[in-house]
């Protein structure tokens, strides 16, 4: 008799539940451990594409990997060993060799000046009168309107954006080095909370501050960064951060902290200005931009391998949510934005949200914010009225579209597990859970700026796309 | 009136003020209301909403701001009260499990998480459950599969994988087992012993157990196999293998093996096994009119007969027939036996027993559409039988559609008498018998004799003998077994 067998029946039952809660209740009344599968459907009922997602299980390749499965471990594991460091803060324009004069980047997949919301147009016309390309805000709406504005992707040239993710030639952005792979990313600095230029506001104030950040503040960490030996190993600052409750995407504060920590003796030792202490101290979310350079550089390496079912970009441009697979090259699959749910600020509700909008989604990209929302207890309750055990549910449930852990970011809460990293789009078809995303959510109107923050759902739209595009590219 | 407070060196966190915000500005009589710490970027906020007193102007960070626009002072007051309120209770608690068991959304992740896993139970739509059972199988568990609606070729394919990987494949269609002493899916609570089942059905193998169970001896484990596994095309994989596992389990002495007749070559299979395990066997084949002992195993023809032959042999003793009490007198007005049941092994064997004691021949060789038996107007439906069950749970569960069939049974002046099962254990409903009295309770006097018979143990959550008492407080008739259920009923009509 097989050894399977006889366990069985000497040791009793052990239980997989699948279905049924009643079977799961029958077995722990009797003293059986069991665990329960809430089943449902796969693929949410759609028999054509749960057969391609089956079809694409077991998928033997040629080449260097032997099978998705092993394509997929490589992918992983290149985000795993990427080591993100802070070398340098310099104008865009200066690495950037396609921002010039009336070119403009904006967040996640392209769009025009015409089709964007609000918050998008208000940084154009921000930052068009900003570079001096028009006198004003009259002028600069109607040259972006008559098309004298170029438009890039940010993830086109190697950079993210957070919301409108509008970076024109002479604004300042962090340059992280993935000193693994060699590899760079780019990313604006974060101008603080209130009127800024990523919820689209355009005002003097916001036009005044982008001045200062790109003459004072950006020189500034430059020669304090030059005064390191190898940069700012900013992987280990979120290593560390993550124990002190940030997630990187909603929290950033103990990642500012730690920060400004380790550039004052340097930013001192070259002279920089109180104010420059100043800003770096007030800005809570300082860090998110540097952890949304670091997570593209981490991401771009891991599509360097060009195999798999691994999601290796998720962005969004106000209209559409688009996400690149490691399979498939560099296509967006896109679908339309969810709205994000969350709390908002006294006197605004969720009618004057803006639809989910920024590149900032890189950060969950490689498991971070929502998807270690159990991380960072501080801001689980922007997912509703829940506490700390919905924070725990979410990364749980994060964790099963996902092919892998991450060893580098120990979440205390979760016994020092890591964090899900290796998002599949097999198992986002198969399960139908979609990555969730911590977000600020930015007034639909142009220049009013933040209302509120909450989450927000991947659409299961760009997934289903991927999918049946992975099962072309596989033949199956 | 607009009005603000200003609680000193105050903090909380933003989430928790922005959650009280929301809260406070649905109640009753506020016009606006915020709560934030009065920290410079929080000024626009309040400046936004038009809130920005000039006693938060002049607060300072650490100061919580509690400004309040209502609509007369009396409710500023109690508005207040209650932001102090939820101040004071801080965050609720997230909904714990305390289910005992935690839930996940994937096997894969099922599996993970319960290290040691040795068995799927899978109860999802039939379309999913091959797919589910495959995966349980490749990561090597055994399957209990409850669903039914799988194709044959799936279940053969799937117990073909099983046989090859050492695992066992119990249904699709398998309602029932206990492994090691626990129950799966719909069970009793079984005293541990020697007699081990193997089953083809599932309130067969729940009869054959209960009554050993009530004999004082116990079972060593009952293993389910789904309907169709001694068919020409399962081969009775699963029986065969289940078979070899009892015979290598030290603990059973005594094997029991209950199916339909299964196709002419799977017997010879089963049989030729079953010759060879060494130790004493009993086979009871429904419908099936071999008796009588072969070397070491005894044929009987009902499940009353399985259990007393399989409590001998455990015991030593000589196997005699099962044998009745007489039934108890009745009076019944019409003539026809109306069985309406919810165990299809069950209706099977009271189907059984009436074509042989009812007058005139035939009518139990079918069971199209859950009639097991039809010969001159009595009738035994299987309420469980697919026709009945689309759209709505087991009648075991939910005994609507029979207890709709009870009524209109009492009501028609031909009925004779009103034949009953009563399974319980787990999965089954909590208290069917006070569910039938009421029934039968609408109907008003109960002119029809009515017999019914409990499947069950006293260890069971709903309890045996209490479920008897029910029944019985209510004048329905209660047998010891459901062939002595349906024996009575035959006397009673035909007398």
């Amino acid at each position: 008799m097989s050894e399977a067998i006889k366990q069985l029946l000497t040791q009793g039952p052990k239980g997989v539940n699948i279905g049924l809660k009643s079977f799961a209740e029958t077995l722990v009344q009797n003293g059986a451990a069991t665990i329960q599968v809430d089943w449902r459907p796969p693929a949410k009922g759609d028999a054509k594409l749960a057969a391609a997602v089956a079809k694409l299980w077991n998928v033997n390749l040629k080449g260097e990997y032997a099978s998705i499965d092993e394509a997929n471990k490589a992918v992983v594991q290149k985000m795993l060993d990427a080591q993100p460091t802070l070398i340098d803060v310099v104008p865009a324009g200066s690495v950037i060799p396609e921002l010039t004069d009336k070119v403009l980047l904006h967040a996640g997949p392209p769009i025009t000046f015409n089709e964007m919301t609000g918050p998008g147009q208000g940084a154009c016309i921000g930052a068009v009168v900003f570079e001096g390309w028009a006198k004003d805000h009259a002028e600069a709406e109607e040259m972006l309107r008559n098309n004298e504005i170029t438009f890039i992707p940010c993830h086109a040239v190697k950079a993210v954006g957070p919301m409108g993710g509008i970076t024109s030639k002479s604004m300042p952005v962090l340059v992280v080095k993935n000193v693994t792979e060699g590899n760079v990313a780019y990313c604006q600095m974060n101008e603080g909370i209130g009127k800024v230029m990523r919820m689209g506001a355009n005002g003097p104030e916001v036009l005044n501050r982008l001045a200062w950040m790109r003459d004072t503040l950006g020189p500034w960490l430059s020669k304090a960064l030059k005064v390191t030996e190898n940069g700012l190993n900013l992987k280990v600052i979120m290593g560390r951060a993550v124990t002190m409750g940030d997630e990187f995407h909603q929290r950033n504060i103990a990642g500012s902290a730690i920060f400004l920590r380790e550039m004052a003796g340097y930013l001192a030792q070259v002279g920089a200005p109180a104010d420059v202490f100043k800003f770096l101290a007030d800005t809570d979310q300082f860090f998110l931009n540097c952890a949304m350079a670091a997570s593209k550089a981490t991401a771009d390496a891991a599509a360097t391998i060009k195999a798999g079912t691994i999601v290796t970009a998720m962005s969004r441009n106000g209209v559409n949510f688009g996400i690149k697979v490691s399979g498939c090259g560099d296509v967006w699959f896109q679908a339309p934005v969810n709205k994000p749910e969350g709390l908002y600020f006294s006197g605004y509700t969720s009618e004057d949200g803006n639809p989910d909008i920024g590149d900032s989604a890189i950060t969950e990209t490689i498991g971070l914010g929502g998807v270690i929302m159990a991380a960072a207890p501080g801001v689980i309750r922007f997912v509703g009225a829940g506490g700390f055990t919905d924070g725990i549910k979410i990364t749980e449930e994060q964790q099963e579209i996902c092919i892998a852990t991450n060893p580098h970011l120990q979440i205390p809460t979760l016994d020092f597990s890591g964090g899900p990293i290796g998002i599949d789009v097999r198992k986002v078809v198969e399960t139908g859970i979609t990555p969730i995303i911590n977000t600020g959510i930015a007034h639909k109107k142009a220049g009013v700026g933040q209302v509120g923050a909450g989450t927000v759902r991947a659409p299961y739209g760009c997934f289903e796309k991927a999918l049946y595009a992975l099962t072309e590219v596989y033949g199956v | 009136m607009l009005k603000t407070i200003i609680k000193k060196d105050s903090y909380q966190d933003s989430v928790s003020l922005m959650l009280l915000s929301t809260k406070v500005q649905k109640l009753e009589g506020v016009t606006r209301a915020t709560v934030m710490m009065a920290t410079e970027a929080n000024h626009a906020m309040f400046a936004a909403a038009g809130l920005l007193t000039d006693e938060v102007k002049a607060a300072s960070p650490n100061d919580m701001a509690i400004v309040i626009e209502a609509e007369s002072e009396e409710i500023f007051q109690s508005t207040l009260a209650e932001v102090e309120k939820l101040l004071a209770g801080g965050g609720k608690k997230g909904a714990a499990s305390n289910e005992g068991f935690e839930t996940v959304r994937s096997f894969e992740a099922a599996a993970k998480e319960l290290a040691g896993a040795n068995i799927a139970m899978i109860s999802v739509p039939g379309a999913f459950a091959a797919g589910e059972a495959r995966k349980a199988l490749d990561a090597g568990l055994h399957v209990f599969m409850f669903s039914d609606n799988v194709s044959l070729a799936d279940e053969v394919a799937l117990k073909t994988l099983a046989v090859e990987k050492g695992l066992l494949m119990m249904g699709p269609d398998c309602g029932t087992a206990v492994l090691a002493g626990v129950p799966l899916g719909f069970a009793n609570v079984l005293r541990r012993g020697k007699i081990g089942i193997v089953g083809a059905s599932g309130t067969g193998i729940q009869e054959v157990a209960c009554l050993i169970d009530r004999t004082g001896e116990g079972i060593s484990h009952a293993i389910g196999t789904g309907g169709r596994d001694l068919s020409k095309e399962v081969q009775g994989r699963t029986a065969r293998l289940a078979v070899q596992a009892l015979i290598a389990d030290a603990a059973t002495e005594v094997l029991v093996v209950i199916s339909k007749p299964p196709a002419k070559e799977v017997e010879e299979l089963l049989l030729a096994d079953l010759r060879q395990a060494g130790k004493p066997v009993v086979v009871m084949f429904l419908g099936s009119e071999r008796t009588g002992t072969e070397g070491n195993i005894t044929f009987t023809n009902s499940l009353i007969g399985a259990a007393e032959a399989a409590v001998a042999v455990a015991r030593g003793e000589q196997i005699k027939p099962a044998t009745f009490a007489p039934a108890p007198a009745a009076t019944p007005t019409g003539t026809l036996v109306k069985g309406l049941f919810t165990g299809g092994t069950l209706a099977g064997e009271a189907a059984q027993i009436l074509a042989e004691l009812l007058p005139g021949e035939g009518g139990a060789d079918h069971h199209e559409d859950g009639v097991f038996f039809q010969r001159d107007g009595h009738q035994i439906i299987d309420f469980g039988d697919d026709v009945y069950t689309r759209g709505r749970a087991h009648p075991m569960i939910d005994p609507r559609t029979r207890n709709e069939a009870i009524v209109n049974a009492a009501q028609d002046p031909t009925t004779g008498v009103i034949l009953l099962d009563v399974v319980i254990g787990y999965g089954a409903h909590p208290d069917p018998a006070t569910g039938l009295v009421e029934t039968l309770a609408s109907v008003g006097e109960l002119k029809v004799p009515v017999i019914a018979s409990v499947t069950g143990t006293e260890g069971d959550p709903q309890k045996f003998a209490a479920q008897r008492t029910i029944l019985e407080s209510a004048g329905i008739i209660v047998a010891s077994s459901n062939a002595e259920a349906a024996t009575w009923a035959a006397q009673i009509v035909v007398k």
